[in-house]
């Protein structure tokens, strides 16, 4: 590897009657100079490709009163997002005795396993996940709650964003004062 | 060995110029990530959220910028002349509200993004409707997939859930019902559904 010869420069002094030293060779090894170079294109290959855009499509249904589709109480997941990236959900519908009940929260992690336990255990035909926005939630979790229906792989149609009632909306409340979520 | 050393340089300079090659963002914006692993298009009619909330709107179709231009003039009795029209298309984005348009056209200098107020969208002056009627109106005539394929949604990852809710209002309102948004790639985690049928899968 490159290494300067240091020891020739103050022992050996030129001087009138001492032996010229020997001619040193110019040229220098190159090998850190190509790895340098290697390294940085290794790096500038990852990360031209890594930070690729790409597209997620969206289908929003039209609003139309006449055709809201019935759905199943044994076969909905009902997934609010709160804020502070926290996910509310229950199943079937909320009754009034038993909301503490089935009202719980999870999070961004543990909505996977939830998701997919619901879809294996209901008939595909039932399936319905209905996912509704909190007014604080972010962008990021409406997005990654979509995704996370295209990882557990539910069929498109067996999912849908709808509107939050105003039941759902005071659980959330009630909940984040419970859980001191700002 | 010196051969070697100029390949390896030559690959070096080329990928730092490719990279570049990218136009700079005047907004910043980080996207959320998701499994999409379709490109994003890049002629494109792009919806710009950024982190506060600010709505921004950007024609990439250069062949019917003017004309989306003209007739959110029309529509909106803008009454801007050809001089502030011809200024209107050089902007890169727009991210003003409607009445101060023409003041802005008159400045001497663009104002800067983030000087910039965004378009509304709320509920009782969603003006981004206007501004998809306009594009609605332009891409009339042809293939509707064509505008769909191009509806882009680019929004900031912390940017609040009801400002994303009153862009797909207006897209709704003007029945556009399918659009996409942009992310940024992601693996599809190991052992999920979706890896088990075949990542190669397009969506």
């Amino acid at each position: 590897m490159a290494e300067v010869d240091t020891s020739s420069g103050g022992s050996h002094k030129k001087g009138p009657g001492v032996k010229k030293s020997k001619k040193l060779s110019t040229r220098v090894d190159l090998t850190p100079m190509v790895d340098l170079g290697f390294l940085l294109i290794t790096f500038f290959v990852f990360t031209t490709t890594m930070a690729q855009n790409t597209a997620m499509n969206m289908n929003e249904p039209k609003d139309d009163k006449d055709k809201e589709m019935k759905v199943k109480n044994s076969g909905a997941m009902t997934i609010l997002l709160g804020k502070g990236n926290q996910i509310y959900y229950y199943y079937g519908q909320l009754e009034a005795e038993k909301v503490s009940e089935q009202f719980k929260s999870t999070n961004y992690k543990d909505i996977r396993k939830l998701i997919l336990d619901k879809k294996n255990a209901t008939p595909i035909d039932d399936l319905m996940y209905i996912i509704k926005s909190d007014n604080e939630s972010t962008f990021k979790n409406a997005i990654d709650i979509l995704d996370e229906m295209t990882i557990s792989a539910v069929p498109p149609g067996h999912y849908a964003e709808v509107d939050m009632i105003p039941v759902e909306k005071e659980l959330i409340k009630q909940t984040e004062l419970a859980n001191g979520i700002k | 060995m010196t051969a070697m050393c100029d390949v390896a340089f030559l690959l070096l300079t080329f990928f730092i110029l490719a990279t570049k090659q990218k136009p700079p963002e005047v907004l910043s914006v980080k996207t959320p990530t998701s499994v999409s692993s379709t490109a994003a298009p890049e002629k494109s009619i792009l919806i710009t959220l950024t982190k506060d909330g600010k709505v921004f709107l950007m024609l990439g179709d250069d062949t019917k910028k003017a004309q989306i231009i003209e007739d959110f003039n029309t529509t909106r009795g803008l009454q801007l002349n050809s001089n502030e029209l011809a200024k209107l298309k050089k902007w890169e984005f727009i991210g003003l509200p409607a009445n101060k348009l023409k003041s802005a056209l008159n400045l001497a200098q663009e104002i800067p993004a983030s000087q910039q107020e965004g378009i509304p969208t709320d509920t009782t002056n969603n003006e981004l409707s206007y501004w998809m009627r306009s594009v609605t109106n332009a891409y009339a005539g042809g293939d509707q997939r064509d505008l769909e394929k191009m509806l882009l949604v680019k929004g900031d990852g912390e940017a609040l859930y009801p400002i994303f809710k009153n862009v797909k209002n207006a897209f709704k309102a003007n029945d556009l019902f399918k659009f996409r948004i942009v992310t940024e790639g992601e693996n599809v985690p190991l052992g999920s559904e979706l890896y088990k049928t075949g990542k190669t899968e397009k969506k």
